[in-house]
């Protein structure tokens, strides 16, 4: 590198730049803390490294012709009620221009509880939609052909039962498993690190992950088995470098997880794929899409030996971070919304779900997810960003930037790899201390008045206008609970009965893979909640060791 | 008020979103207070047996998941059972104004605190309540 002293760089701030007082009170540093220079210049960037967007290693974008050749998926994240609301918000969502499906379920659902367990009593619906066995999900998809759709399904715990009825669902549409597309997002590991929606214990829960990876791989290669996830981890607090190392070590354990199966990395690896938040800090989340493609391509590669360039490339979805959200004047949360959105967009997404203003106060109403998926259609069709691969590729400072994320990210790997890997790590608590830690300190600094939040720390406004707010039909939960229980009425019982009784013995001999006995299960309507219960008894439950 | 303010710290229901329960835990520890912090996935049960057990001042009950009206409630009412009914009862989470509301008037709970709520507030709130 070119830094020898007395460069011009180091000239202009010593004469220059140091000669007039910088701006006190808030901090320079991005909103994960990483410090930034008043300028970046060819000092602090490699030459001739870029690369080429569609080449090795990627780091410019997955595609050769990016959005020139096809638009990023606008995939918005519906689910309330029950499974016949979410249908109906479904519909308006693809007449409005929506390319793709993407459900969110409720809390009991997440947790392998059936709507009518005692732990589901006030939660049914709330955050997401009910689905407790194949008779819901056919309503859920009822009209809708899965045969031209793409669904993503945020599940994780219980991935395996809602893609089995997500698989029923098409065999009674009369479309071939092996013709279904979508996502499952089925990451366990960021459970236990972030989002603390788990059932099992690491060690079963890793194999019901290789089950699905394995048995999609055959029977539907369409689906991404996996959609390994910082979303969730950023949420939870983390900072920009953290999100881009756990998800990453995360995304490494599955594929050791695959290879120790036995199965081979370029029969796997092109279908798993990533997700990412998009937050506030610009240049530093552009920075982290660049680094993330660029450091799992040559791990992908060199360590893992993936001969298939497919394998190198990560694809990834993105979200609008819904912690920048706020409460204080909703309005505003379009701007925020707008503004991570472009970053997504010129870090090279291939999916986007854009938050609606109103989320901090509850679920969004139709209204505010139309402003939402519009905010995409602007930046898409109006702004132009779309019309060159990688425009800020070349920048001194994203240059830079995505070197800094990626540095920190092979700092974090070692010290993962030193306590064991992934799974140790999670058992010790390193990953829960070191996220509890950053959102403290973003916290503490906001409180000190060194972050300003829009509305909560300044600018405020004295008498909030009341907005109006999607509330949930607390009869729902009644109607939900019968319909679970109207289904346990009227199924074959003995086929139940047959059914869990294999999937028990097959869970408590390890080699064999569970996908049949679910799918056989499901077809069968088992709840969701029994296969989970019969699992339970024989995988036992995790309990996490609270830490703060 | 002798002695320091003991605060147990619960997450009630299925709710996995402990960003805020742990920042507020650490905060009340760090101005003093005694901080038991449950964990995830309590019942009101557990949550009120832990309350009584640790002989607290006051639950502070964190939400995010809209079950907020049937939990909440209770946990009121079970402490009320047992007669610890002078635990004062504290939510945080996203809590809509109108079951702000209700959940103080007709519930007895102390203080809701919503988005935005700073960690200043909730220990000022806590010193002056328990002190009361």
């Amino acid at each position: 590198m070119a830094t020898t002293e007395g460069t011009g760089t180091d000239r202009w701030r010593e004469e220059r730049y140091e000669a007039t007082p910088e701006r006190q009170g808030e901090l320079f540093s991005t909103i994960s803390g990483v410090e930034n220079e008043p300028l970046y210049t060819e000092d602090n960037v490699e030459p001739g490294e870029l690369g080429f967007p569609g080449a090795y290693p990627f780091t410019r974008g997955v595609y050769p012709s990016m959005y020139r050749g096809r638009l990023w998926t606008m995939r918005q994240f519906a689910g309330f009620g029950t499974a016949a609301e979410t249908n109906a918000r479904f519909r308006y969502l693809l007449e409005h221009g929506q390319t793709g499906l993407s459900t969110a379920f409720d809390m009991p659902t997440l947790m392998g509880y059936d709507s009518d367990h005692p732990r589901s009593l006030g939660e049914v619906g709330r955050e997401g939609v009910a689905i407790d066995s194949l008779d819901d999900m056919l309503t859920l998809f009822d009209g809708i052909p899965l045969g031209e759709v793409s669904t993503s399904m945020t599940i994780n715990s219980p991935a395996a039962m809602l893609l089995a009825f997500y698989a029923c669902v098409g065999e009674r549409q009369g479309v071939p498993v092996a013709a279904l597309r979508g996502t499952v997002q089925t990451d366990i590991l960021k459970e236990y690190i972030a989002q603390k929606e788990w059932i099992f214990p690491p060690e079963p829960s890793m194999r019901l992950v290789v089950d699905m990876i394995e048995w999609c791989a055959r029977e539907m290669p369409l689906m991404h088995p996996v959609s390994i996830s910082g979303y969730h981890i950023r949420e939870a607090g983390s900072t920009a470098a953290q999100e881009l190392a756990f998800t990453l070590a995360d995304g490494f354990a599955y594929v050791e997880a695959c290879l120790e199966r036995g199965l081979d990395v370029d029969d796997f690896a092109p279908r798993l794929s990533f997700f990412f938040n998009a937050h506030l800090d610009f240049f530093e989340e552009i920075a982290k899409y660049r680094a993330a493609r660029r450091i799992w391509a040559t791990r992908m590669k060199e360590k893992y030996g993936a001969k298939n360039p497919r394998s190198w490339l990560m694809r990834f979805h993105t979200q609008t971070a819904g912690v920048s959200l706020t409460a204080q004047q909703p309005e505003v949360n379009l701007i925020r919304t707008a503004i991570e959105a472009l970053a997504a967009v010129l870090g090279g997404t291939q999916s986007l779900h854009t938050n609606s203003f109103d989320e901090a106060l509850a679920l969004p109403t139709e209204h505010a997810v139309r402003l939402a998926l519009r905010t995409q259609q602007v930046i898409a069709h109006e702004t132009g960003v779309v019309n060159t691969i990688d425009p800020l590729g070349g920048s001194f400072y994203v240059e830079h930037m995505t070197n800094e994320l990626e540095r920190q990210a092979y700092e974090y790997f070692e010290r993962i790899e030193k306590l064991g890997g992934v799974i140790p790590a999670i058992e010790e608590n390193f990953f829960q201390r070191e996220i509890a830690e950053a959102s403290f300190r973003y916290q503490h600094e906001v409180e000190q008045q060194q972050r300003v939040v829009v509305g909560v720390n300044r600018y405020k406004l004295e008498d909030e206008p009341p907005i109006e707010i999607l509330k949930i039909d607390p009869a729902l939960e009644r109607k939900q609970v019968e319909r679970v229980q109207a289904i346990r009425a009227r199924r074959d019982s003995a086929a139940v009965d047959a059914a869990l009784a294999r999937l028990r013995e097959d869970a408590a001999h390890e080699g064999r893979n569970l996908m049949e006995p679910i799918m056989e299960a499901s077809r069968a309507f088992v709840t969701m909640g029994e296969m989970c219960d019969a699992l339970r008894e024989v995988w036992g439950v995790w309990r996490e060791t609270p830490v703060f | 008020m002798a002695g320091k303010i003991r605060v147990v710290v619960a997450k009630p229901g299925l709710d996995g979103h402990d960003r805020g329960a742990k920042i507020i835990a650490r905060a009340l520890r760090d101005a003093g207070m005694e901080v038991i912090y449950t964990g995830l996935h309590q019942t009101p049960e557990q949550i009120v047996e832990t309350a009584i057990q640790e002989d607290a001042d006051a639950v502070g009950i964190s939400i995010l998941s809209g079950a907020h009206m049937t939990l909440v409630p209770r946990i009121v009412d079970l402490l009320r059972e047992n007669e610890a009914d002078d635990v004062l009862v504290l939510v945080g989470g996203t809590v809509p104004a109108d079951d702000a509301d209700e959940l103080k008037s007709k519930h007895g709970v102390a203080a809701v605190f919503g988005p935005g709520a700073t960690t200043t507030d909730i220990v000022d709130f806590l010193k002056g309540a328990v002190a009361a």
